[in-house]
């Protein structure tokens, strides 16, 4: 069975950003890029199922400018045999996005796609779903534990109030939650050893996606600020600030 | 204009959520007509029925929709999309599960968790953990948003009357089943509409320790309780009491943070409350910046303190 993980490419989790004095965007010139946490874990988890025997071949995707080859040769550190970039300067929303990873869904045919429920960039959590729907599969998101069993994959997610376990049949695909594993550190021979892992790339008229954007961004602006709060000195003071002051208890 | 509300509920009541998504969808249309897709949810549609603003209640009964199941909810949305202008979830676990489907499917942009309607096309949303805020305007024919809940005040429980259409269930997808859950039992208020939340963070130590300290606090206050990343990760506390980005996004009267250094994670899920009080030694804890008030204490004893002086 092969496992498509589609990665993508966005600023780091420790930088904070700062929105630009135009209000059109956040500047990302000069910024630690990364790949995206809940990526990261997604191919550790199809990583793994290899490692069972359950997996024959992991490709890891990622769509968008040359330089999402340094996130797909990260992905092959950690595992990945080889890799697909979409390459494109435009300007890629998560429709279109499902849309390409859809084409190359049908053109690789894997058992499983395992991918982050939500980028940390634009927080959007929608390319699994939208790409499930538009691959016709089956979907777990949010998923904490994944075990293949007997042509059907197991999934335990993490909803509202608590846990809730699916059985999806085969192909399928997952979306995956901060406590699904903990992504190995990738070691110097294999970050060597990637960099001689195949990667191809493709482009969205190769794939004969239309990836126009649906959505304008008309404003980007910093969030209101909070104003200053003060120290207090012991817990009776406190009490009596939040019992006087700001009347909340 | 008319638009469709996907209720959020458990076949016997309404979620809190979607009284907050209704007042945002209200917002973007004057007519709103409410789809509670469940099995044996007549008490469901009774309650949704009654919220202030809606006209009319589509009520969608089956087996397939037992368990909230993304293929089969979304084919019970689109069977019946057609004609309206917007389509809204709350974005909670459920609606997230299910919107991005539905959206796809109509070959249509999602508009995820806004937080202000300022046109019927145009809304603000949080991007990069809530570091900058977007106004992205909808180019499709058909707006499918997911809600922010602190965002919008919850529309009024009581007050409609709108009229019940039975509608047809989908049949099973066949392509997915549920299996089982494992649901936390208490008596407390739920996190997202929770007025005050005691959250506590990897100073604990240890869950007897989190427990033993936080709950007698949030007894007193009648509070929900919360976690940091850490906790959660540490064993702590279960994964759905996380607050922050990717967890609960909580905007509570009263949100108090017991030894939580406060990583931008984290404050994204809670900078929105109304008052913060901060509990943590270390002076240079980033969640100092975002507190009313600041406590530089060590927990252990600051807090049996405040349990007593409330």
């Amino acid at each position: 069975m092969k496992i498509l993980v589609p990665v993508k490419r966005v600023v780091d989790y420790n930088v904070k950003v700062r929105v630009k004095a135009d209000g059109t965007g956040v500047d990302i010139a000069n910024v630690k890029m990364s790949m995206n946490p809940f990526d990261e874990i997604a191919i550790e988890e199809a990583v793994r199922l290899k490692e069972k025997g359950v997996a024959t071949e992991v490709i890891a995707v990622s769509c968008g400018v040359a330089q999402c080859q340094e996130t797909l040769r990260t992905a092959m550190a950690i595992g990945a045999d080889r890799a697909i970039l979409v390459q494109t300067e435009a300007e890629l929303q998560p429709l279109a996005v499902a849309k390409l990873l859809a084409a190359l869904v049908a053109k690789e045919q894997p058992g499983l796609v395992i991918l982050g429920k939500q980028a940390i960039d634009d927080d959007a959590n929608q390319t699994g779903q939208m790409l499930a729907a538009l691959a016709k599969l089956p979907q777990a998101t949010f998923a904490s534990k994944v075990e293949v069993i007997e042509g059907r994959v197991r999934v335990t997610r993490e909803v509202d109030g608590g846990l809730e376990t699916l059985s999806l049949s085969l192909p399928a695909l997952v979306s995956t939650d901060l406590r699904l594993n903990e992504p190995r550190y990738v070691t110097l021979p294999n970050i060597m050893k990637a960099k001689k892992k195949p990667l191809d790339t493709v482009t969205p008229a190769d794939l004969g996606v239309d990836i126009a954007p649906r959505l304008k961004t008309l404003k980007v602006a910093e969030p209101a600020a909070r104003k200053a709060g003060i120290r207090v000195g012991s817990v009776a003071e406190l009490v009596d600030k939040l019992r006087n002051e700001a009347k909340v208890i | 204009m008319t638009a469709l509300l996907i209720a959020e509920h458990d076949h016997a009541t309404l979620k809190g959520a979607t009284r907050n998504a209704l007042t945002a969808t209200l917002a973007c249309a004057p007519e709103v007509h409410v789809l509670v897709a469940g099995h044996q949810a007549a008490p469901a549609a009774a309650a949704a029925a009654q919220l202030a603003g809606v006209s009319k209640v589509l009520h969608a009964d089956g087996p397939a929709l037992a368990h909230g199941l993304a293929e089969n909810l979304a084919a019970q949305v689109l069977a019946l999309a057609a004609g309206y202008s917007h389509i809204v979830f709350a974005a909670t676990a459920s609606g997230k599960n299910v919107a991005p489907r539905v959206a796809a499917l109509l070959d249509v942009a999602q508009v995820s968790e806004i937080t202000k309607v300022l046109a019927p096309d145009t809304f603000e949303r949080p991007i990069y953990a809530g570091n900058a805020v977007a106004t992205v305007q909808s180019l499709d024919t058909v707006k499918v948003l997911t809600v922010r809940g602190t965002g919008f005040d919850p529309a009024p429980a009581s007050g409609g009357n709108a009229t019940i259409e039975s509608v047809p269930a989908v049949a099973d997808s066949g392509l997915s089943a549920f299996v089982g859950s494992e649901l936390a039992k208490n008596d407390r208020p739920e996190l997202s509409a929770a007025k005050v939340i005691v959250s506590g963070g990897r100073a604990l130590g240890s869950a007897e320790q989190f427990n033993a300290l936080l709950t007698p606090l949030a007894d007193k206050l009648g509070a929900a309780i919360g976690a940091s990343r850490a906790a959660v990760d540490a064993g702590y506390a279960a994964n759905d009491l996380q607050v922050g980005q990717t967890g609960k996004i909580v905007a509570p009267q009263l949100y108090i943070a017991v030894g939580i250094s406060g990583a931008i994670q984290h404050l994204a899920g809670m900078k929105d409350s109304k008052v913060i009080v901060a509990i943590n030694k270390d002076p240079e804890s980033p969640i100092f910046a975002v507190a009313d008030y600041a406590l530089e204490a060590d927990l252990f004893q600051a807090l049996p303190e405040l349990v007593k002086a409330i």
